[in-house]
């Protein structure tokens, strides 16, 4: 898993492969002891994580309601890639929602995954260098919200942006005559691209027919919504409160950059945007990736701040769609279930682009 | 010639290199600076405002001082016109000023009346449970994969490796679905066995076993040891930097736990940890919300792990380092 030619693996010591010479330990003896330390471990993997996957696989190829004991006789009956065609293919209000959330959990990435790595990768250059004081005290600032609960964080939010909450009382310092039109947070569904448009008087009645044709049961028009303004302020929640992590992780990866190579930058008379466009950028890149590849795997699964302040289908991301659809009104296991699968794949997708185009040789967890 | 003009681009160069060695720190401290507040100020808004009546937290200007006469009651008994006894809320500015306020505990009292005490076992009881398990198993395994020879090592070690690409969300139904067939939905072992060993803390473990020299196991070996007592008195006493980190991660980690706490449960509220009580309690009190025992029961929630944190920082920063460096 090391990448063997970074810079960074340098730095890991590494213990020359020495022939064990034992005299008592037979083999025998070797091999029991070696799935005996392993036992609990790997029981609780199978367990709780290999039988549950080929059960979700075989979930979703059923109707079952999930309510029904599976042990009865008619508790479901398979039904092929019906869930499936409901979701993706089959035109209908499955279909409608499924893509709502695709659609939501897709602007939520986008806006948050570059945003949180950007801001977390020019705070660790600023907090690595060499003039500053106070190191630790920043890091332990910035670390400070990723120890908190989800739950926490989204409450303490949801009064921050509360209508006559500080955020918007903070905005009205700036621009007194904000009062008047204080944004509602963390209850509208009006979409930011269709908000914008409208102050320049442009609504889907104006930009004619193709607006209203229907692409995977949403119109085009509300495909380009953007995402939700309760929407935006989670994803500026998630954004503050994964910034301080992934600054902790590209600034591990900083200090192990040797200062002799940013003296020699200098010395050829690189000035700092260079260095940091030319040094700093590229031996970092690996810890991008890996960054990137952890934010896009959290994001695609976002659900606790979701959950706690969103509702309605203009907060609605897959993620909360597997649990609606698994507990909501006229629930189905098999469409949840079925739900969870198409999220998995498009993760997996993701992940695997990555490690192909980028080269970054790193796991995701 | 030449050598005047270079004397000046390398006069002029040094000037710009001056400034800009002024410039970048006075740039740099007022972004770190602002960034801070921006993480820190709804902390200490929520503390304050956790200790103040109903209506004062929605008065402007925020008071954040707190001045005696200390806890106050934010609904006074009174006797009315017509000689009955009703409760009625202080207003806010009989509580708070511009900048102070008169602190009270109502917040706190509130959410206690809730279940909030049995929360808060719950929580630490399964925490813990789940951090002493995972330090055993993980460890465990993470040995017999970085030392022990034997056949299907390396399989398993890649079998851990694919398992660790499932996100979390695919796992969450079938979980589910497999603990209410064998009847463990609703229970603490739900929240506990599911969770005892971890694939992040199996690979952190092994990773920092085969930094260990093996010439120490080799020398207890001579000396007649087995595998089970080189490993709990010679290597699990010297691993308490990466044991100390997958405590603290596990310990967290389960402590926020939200969603699948959300559904192995959520029917049966004496099992509620704290994030999932204050979930509730969201839903309860619908457009009504009861800031001040809302933002206690924030407090209360956060306290703990606030403490871990600063006692135990190097581990937090080291373990992420970790993760992201190894990973």
């Amino acid at each position: 898993m090391i990448d063997e030619k970074s810079p960074i693996s340098e730095s890991v010591p590494t213990i020359p492969p020495q022939k064990v010479t034992t005299m008592r330990t037979t083999k025998f003896e070797e091999t029991v002891a070696g799935y005996l330390f392993l036992a609990p471990a790997l029981i609780i993997f199978v367990v709780f994580l290999v039988i549950p996957l080929v059960m979700a696989v075989y979930i979703s190829f059923t109707d079952w309601n999930g309510i029904t004991p599976l042990r009865d006789d008619d508790a479901f009956e398979t039904i092929g890639d019906d869930n499936y065609q409901q979701l993706l293919t089959q035109e209908g209000r499955r279909q409608t929602r499924f893509f709502t959330a695709v659609k939501n959990t897709t602007y939520y990435v986008i806006g948050v995954v570059p945003t949180q790595t950007l801001i977390a990768l020019i705070l660790a250059v600023i907090v690595n260098q060499k003039w500053l004081k106070a190191r630790g005290t920043f890091r332990t600032i910035a670390y400070l919200p990723s120890i908190t609960s989800s739950v926490v964080i989204s409450i303490v939010f949801l009064w921050l942006f509360s209508r006559g909450g500080l955020v918007n009382a903070f905005i009205e310092l700036l621009y007194p005559s904000y009062g008047d039109k204080a944004i509602n947070w963390t209850d509208d569904s009006t979409g930011v691209f269709h908000w914008v448009l409208k102050q320049f008087g442009v609504t889907r009645a104006d930009v004619g027919d193709w607006a209203s044709e229907k692409h995977y049961g949403l119109r085009t028009w509300d495909w380009i919504s953007g995402p939700s303004v309760t929407m935006l302020m989670i994803m500026i929640l998630n954004t503050w409160t994964t910034i301080g992590t992934l600054m902790v992780i590209f600034l591990a990866a900083l200090q192990n950059i040797p200062s002799y190579v940013y003296e020699a930058a200098a010395i050829d008379g690189a000035n700092i945007w260079q260095i940091f466009r030319k040094v700093t950028v590229p031996l970092l890149r690996p810890t991008t990736f890996f960054v990137i590849t952890l934010g896009l795997i959290g994001c695609f699964q976002v659900f606790d701040q979701v959950y706690i302040i969103g509702g309605g289908d203009a907060t609605l991301t897959v993620a909360v769609l597997v649990y609606r659809n698994a507990f909501g009104t006229g629930s189905n296991m098999g469409l949840a279930t079925a739900t969870a699968m198409i999220l998995f794949v498009i993760i997996f997708i993701f992940t695997v682009l990555q490690r192909r185009f980028f080269g970054g040789e790193r796991a995701n967890w | 010639m030449t050598t005047i003009a270079s004397a000046q681009t390398q006069q002029a160069r040094s000037g710009t290199r001056r400034m800009i060695n002024v410039a970048m720190p006075t740039i740099g401290y007022t972004i770190l600076v602002i960034f801070a507040l921006i993480q820190i100020l709804p902390f200490l808004f929520t503390i304050s405002n956790s200790f103040k009546c109903l209506p004062a937290i929605q008065s402007y200007p925020q008071s954040l001082v707190p001045v005696p006469p200390v806890d106050v009651t934010c609904e006074p008994t009174i006797i009315d016109d017509a000689g009955r006894e009703r409760k009625t809320v202080l207003p806010a500015d009989e509580t708070s000023k511009e900048l102070t306020f008169n602190p009270t505990l109502d917040g706190y009292r509130e959410i206690f009346d809730q279940k909030l005490p049995r929360w808060l076992f719950n929580t630490a009881f399964v925490s813990l449970g789940v951090m002493f398990l995972r330090l055993l198993f993980d460890s465990l395994a993470g040995y017999s994969l970085a030392r022990l020879k034997f056949p299907g090592n390396r399989i398993i070690f890649f079998f851990v490796l694919s398992l660790l690409m499932i996100p979390g969300i695919v796992l969450l139904l079938p979980r589910f679905i497999l603990l209410k067939e064998i009847g463990l939905l609703n229970s603490y072992p739900a929240l506990i066995i599911p969770f005892s060993a971890s694939l992040f803390g199996v690979f952190l473990m092994k990773q920092f076993f085969e930094s260990i020299p093996k010439e120490l196991e080799e020398a207890a070996m001579v000396d007649g040891a087995g595998r089970f007592t080189i490993f709990f008195r010679l290597i699990l006493p010297i691993s308490t930097p990466a044991m100390t980190a997958l405590a603290i991660f596990s310990f967290q980690g389960m402590w926020n736990e939200f969603l699948q706490v959300l559904l192995l449960v959520s029917s049966k509220s004496e099992l509620w940890t704290l994030p999932l009580g204050l979930s509730f309690l969201r839903g309860e009190f619908g457009e009504q919300l009861r800031w001040h025992s809302f933002l206690a029961g924030s407090v209360i929630t956060t306290l703990p792990l606030a403490l871990i944190f600063f006692m135990f920082q190097r581990y937090f920063v080291e373990g992420v380092s970790y993760t992201g460096l190894k990973g």
